[in-house]
């Protein structure tokens, strides 16, 4: 799936890095806790979260996550934007909730970081 | 193959400056992309000094971390100044945490730190004196033995 398809999937907003949308992706991962991406993410995943701080941006970029997508309509701070931009990372928001946006990216075939 | 030249490089880091959290992390980062080192082996050393330079911005006044770098080894040291950690053996374990509320809604604080660091080593040796302050040795061999 490109990233394109997974913003239209989810009815997302692109808040930054748009030039990233026609890149693929094969995996997801799902987290509010930051401690648990860096302890699990993989390299290439699209990480859903809900917690649109700095950090969170900080830890997408050391996992080496394609795209954030933040969920529950949250937005990164003017600070988090420019950042984010800095490191070259597409930021979606959706108004979808956690599970819902995992759903529908489940059933399109998007699987989970290996156990 | 890394033909490049011995490096040394400080880096400080404040605690409590939860805006600039992750910053020397990613900065260690593009030096050792810029320098050509296995992919694989530069994402273990950023998580490994994300962890380190997150424990230090939650839990610490400031540290001073220093990236070194041979044709053999990749090595993180820190040394910083804080509480230092009570039982080194409960904090290895995954789950076991000081954290106070605030560290949690940063998404940190879950006990996952330290035994992240160490799953992303080759070795990993933590010293801590209460009061004084906690130091870390991190090493990452750059072929499987760090033999040449």
């Amino acid at each position: 799936m490109t990233l394109r398809e997974l913003a239209e999937l989810l009815e997302a907003e692109v808040i930054c890095g748009e030039r990233h949308l026609d890149e693929e992706f094969e995996r997801a991962g799902a987290s509010d806790l930051m401690s648990d991406v860096l302890a699990f993410g993989e390299s290439g995943i699209v990480l859903l979260t809900g917690l649109a701080n700095i950090q969170s941006i900080q830890t997408a970029e050391i996992i080496e996550a394609k795209a954030i997508v933040y969920v529950r309509g949250k937005k990164p701070s003017k600070e988090g934007i420019s950042l984010a931009e800095k490191r070259n990372i597409l930021i979606l928001s959706t108004k979808l909730f956690m599970y819902k946006a995992c759903g529908l990216l489940y059933r399109k075939g998007i699987v989970g970081v290996r156990n | 193959m890394v033909s490049h030249h011995d490096l040394s490089r400080t880096f400080e880091i404040k605690g409590r400056d939860f805006s600039k959290a992750g910053s020397i992390s990613i900065n260690i980062k593009e030096i050792l992309r810029e320098l050509g080192i296995d992919p694989v082996i530069v994402r273990r050393v950023a998580i490994a000094s994300y962890e380190a330079e997150m424990n230090v911005v939650m839990y610490a006044n400031k540290g001073e971390m220093v990236l070194r770098l041979n044709p053999k080894v990749i090595q993180i040291t820190l040394e910083d100044e804080g509480p230092g950690i009570e039982n080194i053996e409960m904090a290895m374990q995954e789950g076991y945490t000081t954290a106070t509320d605030e560290i949690r809604e940063m998404g940190f604080g879950a006990g996952m730190g330290l035994p992240n660091i160490k799953k992303n080593a080759d070795m990993f040796e933590l010293k801590s004196t209460i009061g004084k302050g906690t130091s870390y040795n991190i090493v990452f061999y750059l072929n499987s033995k760090g033999d040449v």
